[in-house]
């Protein structure tokens, strides 16, 4: 969470980094419109940055509750059928999906 | 008994009291709405999914009920129209993408389990921009919903099926959820109601997520009043919504009957937002909304201009705030648990996931989710998303400042009519720009309300005006807006509705298209309210 | 598959740490025991015994549908502020929970709630004492909530692991688990004890969440899971050097070992003038190696922010004080106590510790043995056991097993020999030792009759026998002792035979 200047243009070689921590394979030309559009986009929203003076706090919720808790009593569960219903692919009651790659985390 | 025709054009309330009588059963009150959809939705299309069958066994349910004396609730019967941003057991929950086609849920989203309980029968799902990203329904993975006014129009967004499903007369009532407008910008351009209650007032639980600290789901309708008996239904708190408010809510359809009884602003402070009061909004939104003041001014409203300077920021905050809540909330929607699934073989999990992705979010939503995690992403999170909550500080403090001065806050719902499909397609900011005017309440967690005032002169379109109140003052808003609303349709002798232009009937013989020559053309001596200043 | 990087270059142990300084750190995950999960009513697996089948325990937010939301365990809370407080701790007035994105098909929303900017403890201590009765502070950074991930299961491929697989296959019960994360400060100091310094550590955080009752903590069974940082610096230098971070480390032995061997690895590579790359390491306890996982990149863009659904948490100053009141004592006060209790020697009771049953030694006197008869069990046959096996011995038996093991030898109802014939049911998962007991059948015969039926049959066998001890060559009983134990299949109590066949001969 540091406090770098954002650059003004949005290049399509960042379009292409943040699709991929978003997981979506974009195709060549929606990258470059992306990356057009995108930096429109920014450059219309960095005005946020004018107004948010160092002694102005964050409100991540609009009203500001507390201490919202749960009893530690068991409820209901999904029966392994209702889990596994809309399951492209599934084996062995779970869900099957192609090999992985990367490490675990 | 009544007609079919005559059926549909009844208000909640109406067709409850007519339920209540037994005048009427509520298989009769389902089958005539069904068969109305039948007749305009291919034109319409405000529905995904349409409950067919299942809607008339649950309505036999409910008259069976009734006959015995058990009626769930003075509702009970009633017909609902379902945004398919909630959840449903028994019908598919798209939220608008391609990525949860067929999706069905195993749990009712609260609002819609309180629905069911009180005695609603949900008529089907309604259209919405994908993952309620959008402003006009255009982005509705399944094809846009036309505006009942004019075909050739947007019924606004994202929930553009549950306004043009009420405004066809496909549905009394419907349920809606508003991030940044998506209720009361579609009421403004179809002359409907709607409402987003007090972040926190209806659960969120079962509603699938676009901005969690945004997000709140609310009644649909044509009247203030059905709108209130809607919101004392779903309201309330809810253990399974960690946000949702733990308070004694009175009845918001008492306050409305209240408010029309009294048919007069005695007392009340009403602020004008200057910020809101937008130059650049068409002549005639600004000309209604003038109107409108002025008629709640001689009814004894004291008419205050109020500043809310940090309002013009509101957007910019808005489109961070957004885009990274909703990123990490459709990360889920990664082809491995439920939804589309692209899997040409031979690729690993992650290409898996990122070929599904693609293939099954549309451009809107692409757009905001790489938006959104370059808000989060490493160096960038407090220019971005860090100043957009120290933003929502601000917006907040403005809200308190301005009713500090005024009971309730004013504006136009939205800077425009209904635009014609197409014609902000192509400029995401050009499109963002119509949520304005109601931005500011979500992020403050404000109540909003939108009502019609009237149509445009130039155009003869639906023009909306936005009521908001403190956090949890929403009975506030229901007294004056159905004072108002009875004070306009005195004036025009009925509900604006009674003005839109005849849909097309679909017959078994095919299709008979209504297109914008076919409608009335307004003008200036027959328009409700019209220049009589 | 072998490790990739079997071939790795050690350098000699003593001369890694003569040439360099070691610095630690560890980050432990703690799987809370709370009977349901972290966000979600579903039961929680790592409170109970056996393994539930695959999406069994699964609420809509564990498995990330869309519209679920997920809602704050109490409970979890409480036991963590607990822990926060036994790790000394200061509990945060006000903490919130973060979303931490990254993709993982274990992970239902693709993001973990866990927390950030705010945890719910920070600063602490904790004092581990080494075998040798030295007392070591490894200072606390943070303990904080999260919730634990699903399980892969990867398929295809010729060992099941994640390379080489052609499909994985994900559950969803341990998703939602409650965690708290415990994160040390850079431990310096340690020097040539450093591999013994984190088994004791992680040793020490086993017994802290057991003492407090807010955790299973087997490691075996991943309720206790162990992330060892470690890094090295030239003797004189100030700088930090790069670290490597050592995962899938599931005992106390495994930790000692993970700690070692990468001491020498890094050593070596740095003595041939190469550098350390900042990377994930996972531990292979069959080649008792490390491999290199995923270099530290761009993928480590978590793009943390404040979770939107849920709201801040301030606990209580009352509620604080209160679970402050209600800590056990430390594990060091526990140890001590315990071996002024039992009267265990200095030496005994480094053995008990080293073999890591003095958990398990008090809950079996705590059920009802002799301490000296617990000692004797789980120093004895359990650890034989657990050796054999590469386990903890804590893993094989339950105290409360041991202790009516004993029970029954104490009535004469088994002999140690027939006793250990039910150990090995009893860690073969047979059941109780009563029931193991019954189900092998394996009672001392102590009917005399039967008894005097085999002996009879033995002396008749060996007619010189009687005559041997009626004069005065007792020793020669031994024989008809061996017979007759053999024809009772070892199931009489050898005594008693002795007994009836000296009477027999003086009858």
């Amino acid at each position: 969470m540091s406090d770098a200047t954002p650059p003004a243009v949005i290049t399509a070689a960042e379009v292409t980094h943040l699709a991929g921590l978003a997981r979506i394979a974009l195709r060549p030309d929606e990258i470059e419109h992306l990356a057009g559009e995108l930096t429109q986009i920014v450059d219309a929203v960095a005005r946020v940055r004018r107004v948010a003076t160092p002694d102005v706090p964050a409100t991540s919720h609009p009203l500001p509750l507390v201490n919202v808790l749960r009893d530690d009593v068991v409820g209901a569960v999904l029966t392994p059928e209702q889990v596994l219903a809309g399951a492209p692919a599934a084996q062995d009651g779970r869900f099957r999906v192609p090999a992985i790659l990367g490490e675990e985390q | 008994m009544a007609g079919e025709a005559e059926l549909v054009r009844l208000t909640a309330a109406q067709l409850a009291e007519r339920l209540d009588r037994r005048e009427v059963s509520s298989v009769e009150a389902v089958r005539a709405h069904l068969d109305r959809i039948a007749s305009v939705d291919p034109d319409v299309h405000a529905y995904l999914h349409v409950a067919g069958e299942r809607a008339l066994q649950q309505a036999e349910h409910v008259d069976r009920d009734r006959a015995e004396g058990r009626a769930a609730s003075p509702l009970a019967g009633v017909p609902v129209a379902i945004k398919d941003v909630l959840c449903t057991l028994d019908m598919p929950s798209t939220a608008g993408s391609r990525i949860l086609e067929g999706w069905v849920p195993p749990y009712d989203a609260t609002p819609v389990a309180r629905l069911r309980s009180a005695g609603l029968v949900p008529l089907g799902k309604t259209n919405m921009d994908e993952f309620a990203m959008g402003s006009s329904t255009e982005h509705s993975a399944y094809g846009p919903t036309r505006n009942p006014w004019d075909l050739t129009r947007i019924p606004g967004g994202s929930g553009g099926g549950s306004a043009a499903a009420v405004a066809a007369f496909e549905a009394p009532v419907a349920l809606g959820s508003d991030t940044g407008g998506s209720i009361r910008q579609p009421a403004a351009v179809t002359g409907t109601v709607g409402v987003k209650p007090t972040y926190g007032g209806v659960s969120r639980y079962g509603s699938i997520a676009l901005a969690s600290s945004l997000d709140q789901v609310g009644p649909v309708s044509r009247t203030v009043l059905d709108a209130a008996l809607i919101h004392d239904v779903i309201g309330g708190h809810d253990p399974h919504d960690a946000t949702s408010l733990e308070e004694d809510w009175p009845s918001f359809a008492a306050a409305a009957r209240e408010g029309a009884a009294a048919g007069s602003f005695e007392g009340l402070r009403i602020g004008v937002v200057h910020q809101l009061d937008g130059a650049g909004f068409q002549a005639g939104v600004r000309q209604r909304f003038g109107e409108a003041l002025k008629r709640m001014a001689e009814r004894g409203a004291e008419v205050v201009e109020v500043q809310a300077p940090n309002f013009e920021y509101a957007l910019a905050a808005y489109y961070l705030i957004l885009p990274a809540e909703a990123s990490s909330n459709l990360a889920r929607f990664d082809a491995v648990r439920y939804g589309l699934r692209v899997d040409p073989g031979d690729v690993t999990v992650e290409q898996m996931t990122a070929l599904s992705r693609e293939a099954g979010f549309g451009p809107e939503v692409k757009r905001r989710i790489i938006l959104g995690t370059y808000a989060l992403s490493a160096g960038y999170y407090d220019a971005y998303y860090g100043s957009a909550q120290q933003v929502r500080t601000l917006v907040q403090r403005d809200f308190d400042a301005c009713f500090a001065q005024a009971d309730v806050l004013v504006s136009p719902s939205a800077p425009t009519t209904a635009f014609p499909l197409g014609e902000k397609l192509a400029d995401p900011m050009a499109m963002y720009l119509n949520d304005i005017t109601t931005i500011p309440a979500n992020l403050a967690g404000v109540p909003g309300l939108g009502m019609p005032i009237g149509l445009a002169p130039e155009d003869g379109l639906p023009v909306g005006l936005q009521l908001m109140s403190p956090a949890r003052e929403d009975a506030r808003l229901y007294r004056v807006a159905a004072a108002l609303e009875a004070v306009l349709e005195a004036e025009w002798g009925g509900p604006l509705l009674d003005r839109a232009p005849a849909l097309g009937l679909h017959g078994a013989g095919g299709t008979i298209r209504s297109t914008p020559g076919t409608a009335p053309a307004p003008g200036a001596g027959t328009e409700p309210d019209g220049g009589t200043a | 598959m072998a490790a990739p990087n079997a071939t790795d270059v050690l350098l000699d142990y003593d001369e890694a740490l003569a040439k360099y300084e070691p610095v630690l750190g560890f980050e432990v995950h703690v799987e809370l025991s709370t009977a349901t999960k972290m966000f979600s009513a579903a039961p929680n697996p790592a409170a109970g015994d056996d393994p539930a089948a695959p999406n069994t325990a699964v609420a809509p937010v564990d498995m990330g549908l869309p519209g679920s939301l997920p809602v704050v365990n109490a409970e979890a809370v409480r036991y963590s502020i607990s822990l926060g407080l036994a790790l000394g701790c200061s509990i945060a007035e006000s903490c919130r929970f973060a979303r931490k994105n990254y993709f993982y098909p274990d992970l239902g929303k693709n993001y973990q709630i866990s927390q950030y900017d705010e945890p719910i403890a920070f600063e602490g201590s904790v004092e581990v004492e080494l075998e040798d009765g030295t007392l070591f502070q490894v200072p606390i950074e943070r303990a904080h909530m999260e919730e634990d991930a699903g399980k892969l299961t990867h398929m295809g491929g010729a060992t099941g692991r994640i390379h080489g697989a052609d499909a994985a296959l994900v559950d969803y019960n341990r998703a939602g688990v409650p965690l708290v994360e415990i994160v040390t400060k850079p431990i310096f100091g340690a020097e040539h004890l450093a591999p013994q310094l984190a088994k004791a550590y992680v040793a020490t955080i086993r017994d802290i969440v057991r003492s407090l009752g807010i955790s299973r903590a087997r490691m075996e069974r991943g309720n206790l899971r162990c992330d060892a940082n470690v890094s090295l610096r030239p003797r004189g230098e100030t700088r930090l050097g790069t670290r490597t971070e050592t995962k899938n480390v599931n005992s106390l032995r495994s930790v000692e070992r993970a700690v070692r061997y990468e001491i020498q690895r890094q050593a070596a590579i740095l003595e041939a003038g190469g550098s350390i790359v900042q990377e994930t390491r996972h531990w292979h306890e069959d080649t008792g190696t490390t491999s290199a996982g995923r270099p530290k990149s761009d993928a480590d863009d978590y793009r943390y922010f404040p979770e939107p659904d849920l709201l801040p948490i301030r606990p209580s100053a009352e509620l604080v004080q209160q679970l402050r009141a209600a800590l056990p004592e430390s594990p060091t006060q526990f140890r001590r106590r315990l071996q002024a209790d039992y009267g265990f020697t200095d030496s005994e009771f480094r053995d008990i510790l080293n073999a890591n049953v003095l958990v398990e030694l008090e809950e079996t006197v705590g059920a009802g043995a002799a301490p000296a008869q617990a000692r004797k069990w789980w120093l004895g046959e359990i650890l034989r056991i657990a050796n054999a096996r590469g386990v903890e011995p804590g893993s094989l038996v339950s105290p409360l097993h041991v202790s009516e093991l004993i029970a029954l030898v104490e009535t004469g109802e088994l002999t140690d020999r027939l006793a250990r014939q039910v150990l090995e049911g009893v860690v073969a998962g047979e059941g109780s030792p009563e029931h193991v007991v019954k189900a092998r059948g394996l009672a001392v015969v102590s009917d005399d009759s039967a008894l005097l039926a085999a002996i009879d049959q033995a002396l008749g066998e060996q007619p010189d026998v009687l005559q041997k001890i009626r004069d005065g060559k007792v020793q020669a009983a031994g024989a008809v002792i061996g017979a007759v134990m053999k024809a009772m299949r070892g199931q009489a109590d050898a005594a008693r035979v002795r007994e009836l066949v000296l009477e027999r001969a003086n009858a």
